[in-house]
Formats: structure tokens, sequence, C-alpha cells
């Protein structure tokens, strides 16, 4: 079902916003390519929600230019783009039903009745909302108003669809449970999704590429991988993830935590650091364990539980090491 | 049973005694024009009889739905055109467009009833420019007749046709209006299929109040008019202060009461159905 779908590519060209003389949105340069689910991924206030509705075709762009497969929409207004959204809150229609806010974009496009029931009928399929098509937005849980955004965005088989902190407003169990059904539905329609989220989990297990954001500019992108293992910044390093930052011979370097081996007592040969406990913090499958060294450096090395029963305790003498390819040289400016 | 019984608050004790007083205050006159309609001149029906002997009465009555259907109709649309002007345009013209919507709300209705009588009399502001322009020979009879009385009250009832439709629109979330463009609705689409039904609860209300306080109307029926145009609510006096009549003002106003008290149980349903659309606009 559902594979009349094919995703276009963008090209974000040098695009920056003003909002007076603030700069929201700083010089953006960004290849996004057919079909692909690339995040969005900064802290609150990074431009996230700027760059999107731009896209979108909500809010001008200042300078810089955006093309669809080649040919530029920076003058195309929003309702003629063609981009599925799914908005930040919803945004469903409160006066119609589920099936009159999921058949809205062919209703306006005046296509005939039959086609919009049938099509209507698939998209309910698709988000498994076929028993509530008569219900109105206020009497559906936030989880099924969020699949509902999503049906009504992908109505019109958009080849781009937009989603803004689409869940946001779930409870942290359900979230999880919505983000294997979305990257399930990405598949299975193959749309090109530009998905913005400040939350890294979510990036990390849903995109095929993220792009950090910072101040309104990019920091850096990549796969999820190449982000986790290769940071750049010391920002989209601690952003993604977590990490240690170690100086040496003038360099920094980004060191994450599980990357380090920890042994008890001195005089280990491959020894990098030496220092003393200061904290353990039992999570379950893996343990933290803060380390002040002799250098004065406060590190945290995460131990796998299982794996390290050697018996840990605050005040012991330890000493750690590393191999050489974990730690990630960063641009330092 | 159980909505009322939730909403019963510990605060009512507090206001309790003054609500005694108010209720006792209008029920009480309430209840003795109701009683003076079925005894004044004698017991029974007989006041409510002459309403069809006769077809002065249900002329008047008649005249007074006529012109408040019509002022309704005139003033909530024009209304909605300013509501709407002034949610979406600039905050500095938004406060211009308030002070002067609230400086036409506070003038006594008969200064600006009397101001209307200067501009639209035989020898008028607006008939005089008008023939002096050439554009007409004789003055237009904008007074003494029914379009003097609709002009004075539609623009009385502006304002409060406005209100109502502005905490309504004012409540309504942007995005859904960006959601509805998105999904690829012209501005018209948009404004038909989403902008009006998510703002018909304010439309009720606006309508409703209006057309309640134009059936009360008498000052501007009564200077524009001319005597030409009876409404209820002069009639009343008339059969008050003239004619000693009071059986006849009575049955009148226990009619008007009894038109007012629907429309707000039509209100009522109104209501209950914006609480259906649920979602964003609450
Ligand atoms: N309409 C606007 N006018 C002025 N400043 C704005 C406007 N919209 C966003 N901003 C500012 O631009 C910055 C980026 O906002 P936004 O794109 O919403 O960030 P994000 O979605 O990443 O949280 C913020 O500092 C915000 O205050
Ligand atoms: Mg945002």
């Amino acid at each position: 079902m559902a594979d009349a779908f094919s995703g276009g590519s963008l090209r974000i060209e040098g695009v920056s916003k003003y909002f007076g003389a603030f700069r929201a949105v700083n010089e953006v340069d960004l290849e996004i390519r057919k079909g692909e689910f690339l995040t969005l991924l900064g802290p609150s206030g990074s431009g996230k929600t700027t760059l999107l509705m731009m896209i979108a075709g909500f809010l001008d762009i200042t300078s810089g230019d955006i093309a669809l497969d080649g040919s530029s929409i920076a003058e195309v207004p929003a309702e003629k783009r063609n981009f599925g959204m799914v908005f930040q809150g919803y945004a469903l229609f409160p006066h119609m039903t589920v099936r009159d806010n999921i058949g809205y974009a062919l209703s306006v496009r005046k296509r005939p009745e039959a086609e919009i029931r049938a099509r209507v009928d698939e998209m309910l399929e698709l988000v498994q909302l076929q028993d509530f098509a008569n219900r109105k937005p206020g009497q559906l849980s936030g989880g099924q108003q969020q699949r509902v955004a999503l049906a009504r965005a992908l109505c019109f088989a958009p080849p781009v669809l937009l989603l803004d902190e689409p869940l946001g407003a779930l409870d942290k169990k359900l979230r999880v449970e919505v983000q294997e059904q979305l990257k399930d539905i990405h598949r299975r329609v193959g749309t090109t999704f530009i998905y913005v989220t400040h939350d890294q989990e979510e990036a990390l297990s849903m995109s095929d590429r993220i792009v950090i954001m910072r101040d309104g500019a990019i920091e850096q992108v990549g796969s999820p991988q190449e982000l986790y293992e290769r940071p750049a910044t010391r920002f989209a390093a601690s952003f993604l993830g977590k990490s240690n930052f170690i100086h040496q011979n003038g360099r920094a370097y980004a060191l994450r935590p599980e990357k380090i081996d920890i042994h008890l007592g001195s005089g280990h040969p491959q020894a990098r650091r030496s220092g003393t406990i200061t904290s353990i913090t039992y999570f379950g499958s893996m343990q933290r364990i803060i380390v002040e060294t002799t250098e004065a450096e406060q590190i945290e090395v995460d131990i796998d539980v299982w794996r390290n029963r050697q018996p840990l305790h605050e005040g012991e003498v330890v000493e750690l090491s590393w191999q050489d390819a974990a730690a990630v040289e960063l641009n330092e400016s | 049973m159980n909505a009322v019984a939730r909403h019963i608050h510990p605060g009512w004790a507090i206001i309790a005694p003054l609500l005694v007083l108010v209720v006792a205050l209008y029920l009480g006159p309430i209840l003795n024009i109701m009683w003076l309609s079925v005894t004044d001149p004698e017991p029974g029906l007989g006041n409510y009889r002459k309403l069809f002997e006769g077809d002065t009465l249900l002329r008047i009555v008649w005249t007074t739905l006529r012109i408040c259907v019509i002022t309704t109709v005139f003033s909530v649309t024009l209304g909605y055109s300013i509501a709407y002007a002034m949610v979406h345009c600039h905050q500095r013209q938004k406060n211009y467009m308030l002070t002067l919507l609230l400086v036409s709300f506070w003038i006594s209705i008969l200064v600006r009833t009397f101001s209307w009588l200067m501009l639209l009399g035989r020898n008028g502001l607006v008939n005089n420019t008008l023939e002096t322009l050439g554009l007409i020979s004789a003055p237009i009879a904008f007074m003494r007749n029914e379009l003097g009385v609709l002009i004075g009250m539609v623009h009385y009832m502006i304002p409060y046709a406005v209100l109502p439709l502005l905490v309504s629109m004012q409540s309504l979330d942007s995005r859904v209006m960006d959601a509805s463009r998105n999904l690829g609705a012209s501005g018209s689409q948009t404004f038909w299929r989403i902008y009006l039904p998510l703002t018909l609860p304010g439309i009720v209300a606006s309508t409703l109040l209006v057309f309640i306080l134009s059936l009360g109307f008498y000052v501007t029926p009564a200077v524009l008019g001319g005597g030409k145009v009876l409404m209820v609510a002069e009639y009343i006096s008339v059969q008050l202060l003239v004619t000693l009549k009071w059986g006849t003002a009575a049955m009148l106003a226990a009619l008007m009461l009894a038109g007012v008290l629907a429309m707000l149980w039509i209100m009522s349903r109104f209501m209950k159905l914006s609480a259906v659309f649920g979602g964003s606009t609450r």
C-alpha cells in the first residue's frame, strides 16, 4: 500500500533568517536526499522551527535559496508547496471528524468523493485508527491525535514531510512506541522526512542523518554513528551522548565514558591516568563512576556491571586506560 | 445534575446575601408585570387576546422583529469584518481601533442618536454635501422612516457585535490556519471551511446579544423614526404614560421577556455545541 509516494530531494543554500536585527538562522547549507529521514537536533532556540517554517513556506527567507528536486521554491507560497507538515501541538481541525481532517488536503483539491474515501481509509489503516474515523480530535488521546496529524499530512502523498517535535507532548513510554511506528511508516511510504527534535535519543534511534544545530547555524552533519563516534566539536560531543573532555599536548579530545577501562590499584601497563573514585552511581545494567585524576580532571567512566565484576568503592585509587581510537580530536578554536 | 453539583463552589456563600437581594429586586417587579398582564383591567387572558384582535399590535410586533433582524444582520456582518481586521492587524493599529470602538461604546445613546439627526436631516451634512456635489436634486429622506432607525441602531450595536467576535477570534490557534494552508487550501477555502466554523460560537453570541438588545430599543426609533416607526418599547411607554393601559403594556413586556428567554435558551444550546467542538478552541 501507499507505494504511490516518491520522496523529493531538497537543497538549502546559504539560508539565513533575521527577525529584525536578530539572526535566528545563519547561513545554513544542507542537502537533503530523496527519501531519507533527516533530523534537525539542537537545544531550544537554536533555530530548528524557524528553518522548518522556511522550508514549509510560512516564513520568508531573508537570504539564500531552497530548491526542491533542482528547482527553487523560495517564491512558492506555502499552499502551493505540497509539503506535508506535522505541527508542534498537531493543529488538528477541532470541528471536523478524524476522517474529514485526514481527507482535507484532497477535499480542497476538489478530488472525487470516492477517491477521497478510499485514500482516507488507506491512511486510517496506515496509522491504525480505523475505529476512530468518526470521532472529533477532542475525543482522542495525545498519541491518537499525533497519528491523525501524521495521516492528514501524508494523505496527499507529499514529496517531503516536515515534523516539528511531534512527540513532544507524549509521555516517555508512549514516545518510544510512537518512534517505532514513525520509523516503520517512513520505511513504508518512502517520503523524505525532516524531523525536528531536541531529544538526542530520539535523533539517534530514528535518523538516517542528523544535523546538529547551534545558535541558528549547523554545527555538524552526519549519520548517528558518525556523529557519536566522531564528534567534531565539544558542543556536538556533549549534545549527542555524554562525553569527557581531556587535553593532551595542547590538543582537546572527546572521550566517551563507556570507552574507558578502569583498573584497581596502580602499575597497569596501559594506564593513561590515575586517580581516586569520588562517586559511584548504579543504573542496573551499568555503573557510572567519577574519577578525580591526579591532573585534577573529573573523568566519568561507564562500566558494564556484568562484564566488570570487580567490586569498586568510593575513595579507592584506580588507573584509567583507553585505546587511541577512543579519544576523538576536536576542532577547538 | 452532576455538572450542577460540581459547579457549586463554597464562594457562593459569600455572595449569597447580595444574590438574594438582586433576585428579589429583579424578580419582584418582573413577577408583578406578569401578574398585571393577566389581571389588568380584568382577570383573564384578555390582554393577550388583543394581539389578534385588530392588526395594530401585530403590526408593531412585526415591525419590531423586522427591524431587529435587519439590524442584527448588518451589525454582526460589519462587526465580523471589524473584529477580523482588529485581530489581524498590527498591535498599534489594533489599539487605535479598540480605542475608537470603546469611545463609541461609552458615548451616550442620546448623543449618538442626535448626531445622526444632524447628519441625516433634510438640511443635514449628508444631504447638503450630496446636493452641493450635484449628485442628488432633492434631499434623500433618511429620517422619519425605517432607514433612519436602521442606520442609528446598526451604528449603536456594532461595538456590541464586535466584542464577542473579538474574543472568539483571539482564542483561535493560528497554527490551525497554517495547517490548512499547508494542506493546500486557498485563503478563501481556509476562511469558509476552518475560520468561519471555528468562530461560529462567537457569531451566535454576537447575534443573540445584538438581537436581544435591539428588541428593547427605545430612544433611537423614537427620535430617528419620528413617530412613523413604532416599535414595541416605544408603544409600551405610550401605553404606560399616555393611554394608561397598563395591562397591554405588561402583556407586551411579558411577551418580550418570553422572547428573550427563548433566545437565551437557544444560546445555551449553542454554547454546549461549542464544547463539543473540543480540541484547541475551548
Ligand atoms: N517570529 C519571531 N520573532 C522574533 N524572534 C523569533 C521569532 N520566531 C523565533 N524567534 C527567535 O529565533 C530563535 C530560534 O527560534 P526557533 O526556531 O523557534 O528555535 P527552536 O525551534 O530550535 O527552539 C529563538 O531565539 C526565538 O526567540
Ligand atoms: Mg521549536
